[in-house]
């Protein structure tokens, strides 16, 4: 009652509350669509021309041609296969190396703050200047990753087959924490009396992991594994600086040879469309996975 | 967790605290070594075996700040004497340095790029948080019909890939003149930091008691003057956390700084590569602009990491 009457006195002397919420709120919804929609709406346009940024002929419409090229271009298809390897390369690693780390950290360890903070600082950084120095640190002839492991002269980033995996690795070390941080989150929140039951129940450590922590971490690490999916799925800085490899060639570096590079406009349009659907479809399994988890 | 109680147990944790120490000093090796280049002198930053004990020098950082093209004319011992001591600094750190016209000293590129950085960066965090925090406050206190739509709406803004953005934007840029100009970057900036704000600003409002503005209403202020006087105060450690975490996505952005900016409005992220061309580079200069670089981030994580964790885990939580 209070709450309605102070709100309708305080109506009287300045603005009405709605007046006020749709000042707060409009602004930052027209924003986003000015910015966010109304771009997309009009690269939808071209993505159906041969228009090209680079000359001033104008655009020709052509249809679905450049979703049918697209589409039957085996190039493109190697593309999404490079992208796909990276990702699944690159989140399993952090996964490992994450929750690993949050395990362990879960225990009785003195400085717990102080680490946990120590480790946040690699994904605070950004991802071109930390491909720059790992370019150094994979350097073949005075790396120091060669020096450390004794492996001599290897090539991490001049061989092919090689390439791929050392910007996986990259990635692996800037993004662990983020998948240690929420599955310490996780693991804090754990109940302890069902370990307690599982003790007095003489339940191995394999039995207690298995059956309780993991099921009960299970949704957020599944958050911090989409996530981390849908980030790799759009990486352009980390692979582009650290090699120029036909084999580390993920989609978002291929849009953006053909967009800025070849200056073929109008096709690239057209792939950032099939990019977006292929997010939007992501996004779909993960907003599905999120209502589930609020049903829990 | 686990009561240590068992030897086996005490045994166990111990295992797990080295294992904890190995993996932190792993993580933090790469960024040591990027720090401890940056102090060394050129001819120790490419041994085999690599250089640990060495005396700092800043002679990288000055090559950084000056510009490294042929020397016209080395300085005579005369010349040297007479010239100020930032000039005899430039002399003994970067070997090569043009003196153009009377003495005078070159800056290199990274300043300008460093200041464009801080500019954008700042800017298009006030932006977001400012226009952030009114958003959020609007949702948290208001009805607002179809609220999840709209919600959901402004995070899908985030899941974009930049360079499916940056096309369009690439060409709206081109027909209105914002390319390569600061406020091209900052509403990039902004309109890619606001939908985490108004997410991560919301959490914040939602916990601060709606009866506190109500009492104020019923001592006479008014809507407005209730948010400014009572909810900015209480949410100013949300609006801090959300601030650093819209500030280091701005300053640490590439791939819309590489595409929508050449030479007048370029950041710092896609200057510092563009620096290492092929053949024979001086990875000290490039350590010593990559650490000053990751300064600020270090130490706004250092300062506000326990509000970082929180609104890490949180902000990923609730999306």
């Amino acid at each position: 009652m209070t709450s309605l009457d102070a709100s309708t006195r305080a109506a009287a002397r300045g603005m009405s509350d709605i007046k006020i919420r749709n000042l707060f709120i409009i602004p930052t919804i027209l924003f986003l669509i000015i910015f966010n929609i109304f771009p997309l709406i009009y690269s939808l346009g071209y993505s159906f021309t041969d228009f090209r940024a680079s000359s001033n002929a104008p655009a020709n419409f052509v249809g679905l041609q450049n979703y049918r090229e697209l589409l039957s271009d085996p190039f493109i298809w190697n593309n999404f296969a490079i992208t796909a390897k990276y990702v699944i390369v690159s989140v399993t690693g952090q996964v490992i190396v994450g929750f690993g780390t949050a395990m362990l950290l879960n225990r009785d360890i003195p400085f717990k703050g102080l680490l946990t903070t120590l480790l946040l600082l690699p994904m605070m950084l950004s991802m071109a200047v930390v491909g720059l120095f790992w370019k150094l640190l994979y350097d073949p002839s005075f790396g120091i990753i060669n020096y450390a492991l004794g492996l001599g002269t290897f090539e991490w980033l001049s061989n092919p087959d090689m390439a791929l995996y050392a910007v996986a690795l990259t990635d692996i070390w800037m993004w662990s924490p983020f998948v240690m941080l929420l599955s310490l989150a996780g693991l804090s929140a754990v109940p302890k009396h069902l370990y307690e039951a599982a003790a007095i129940d003489r339940a191995g450590p394999f039995y207690t992991f298995f059956r309780i922590t993991l099921p009960l971490v299970a949704p957020i690490l599944m958050i911090a594994i989409i996530f981390r999916t849908m980030e790799a799925f759009k990486t352009f800085d980390l692979a582009y600086i650290l090699t120029s490899q036909p084999t580390t060639e993920v989609i978002s570096i291929r849009l953006y040879k053909m967009a800025f590079q070849e200056w073929q406009t109008g096709r690239s349009c057209a792939l950032a469309y099939i990019v977006l659907i292929m997010v939007l479809a992501i996004t779909n399994i993960y907003v599905k996975y999120l209502n589930k988890v609020k049903e829990r | 967790m686990a009561q240590v109680t068992t030897r086996s147990e005490r045994a166990l944790n111990r295992v797990a605290i080295a294992s904890v120490l190995v993996i932190t000093l792993i993580f933090l090796a790469p960024i040591y070594w990027i720090t401890s280049t940056a102090f060394k002198p050129r001819n120790l930053s490419t041994t085999i075996p690599p250089t640990v004990m060495f005396t700092p020098e800043i002679s990288p950082f000055v090559k950084l700040f000056t510009k490294r093209s042929q020397l016209r004319t080395q300085p005579t011992a005369e010349e040297y004497e007479a010239a100020p001591w930032w000039e005899r600094l430039v002399f003994d750190g970067g070997e090569k340095v043009t003196r153009s016209g009377k003495g005078e000293i070159q800056l290199s590129g990274y300043p300008s790029r460093f200041m464009n950085s801080l500019i954008v960066a700042i800017t298009s965090t006030v932006l977001a948080v400012g226009m952030g925090t009114f958003t959020a406050y609007g949702f948290s206190r208001f009805r607002v019909k179809g609220e999840a739509d709209l919600l959901f709406f402004i995070l899908s803004t985030r899941m974009l890939p930049p360079v499916v953005v940056a096309i369009p934007m690439f060409l709206m840029y081109r027909v209105v003149g914002l390319n390569d100009t600061h406020w091209g970057l900052i509403i990039l900036y902004t309109a890619f930091n606001l939908s985490f704000s108004v997410w991560l600003m919301k959490g914040f409002i939602d916990e601060i008691p709606k009866e506190y503005e109500e009492a104020a209403l019923v001592d006479g202020y008014t809507r407005m003057q209730a948010f400014f006087k009572i909810v900015i105060p209480e949410a100013a450690t949300g609006i801090a956390a959300t601030a650093v975490f819209c500030f280091i996505t701005a300053w640490n952005e590439y791939a819309f700084a590489l595409i929508m900016t050449n030479r007048r409005a370029q950041t710092a992220p896609p200057f510092i590569p563009s620096q290492v061309g092929s053949g024979l580079q001086d990875w000290t200069v490039i350590a010593s602009g990559t650490f000053l670089f990751l300064l600020p981030v270090a130490i706004f994580t250092f300062l506000l990491r326990n509000h970082l964790l929180r609104g890490m885990s949180f902000g990923a939580i609730r999306k």
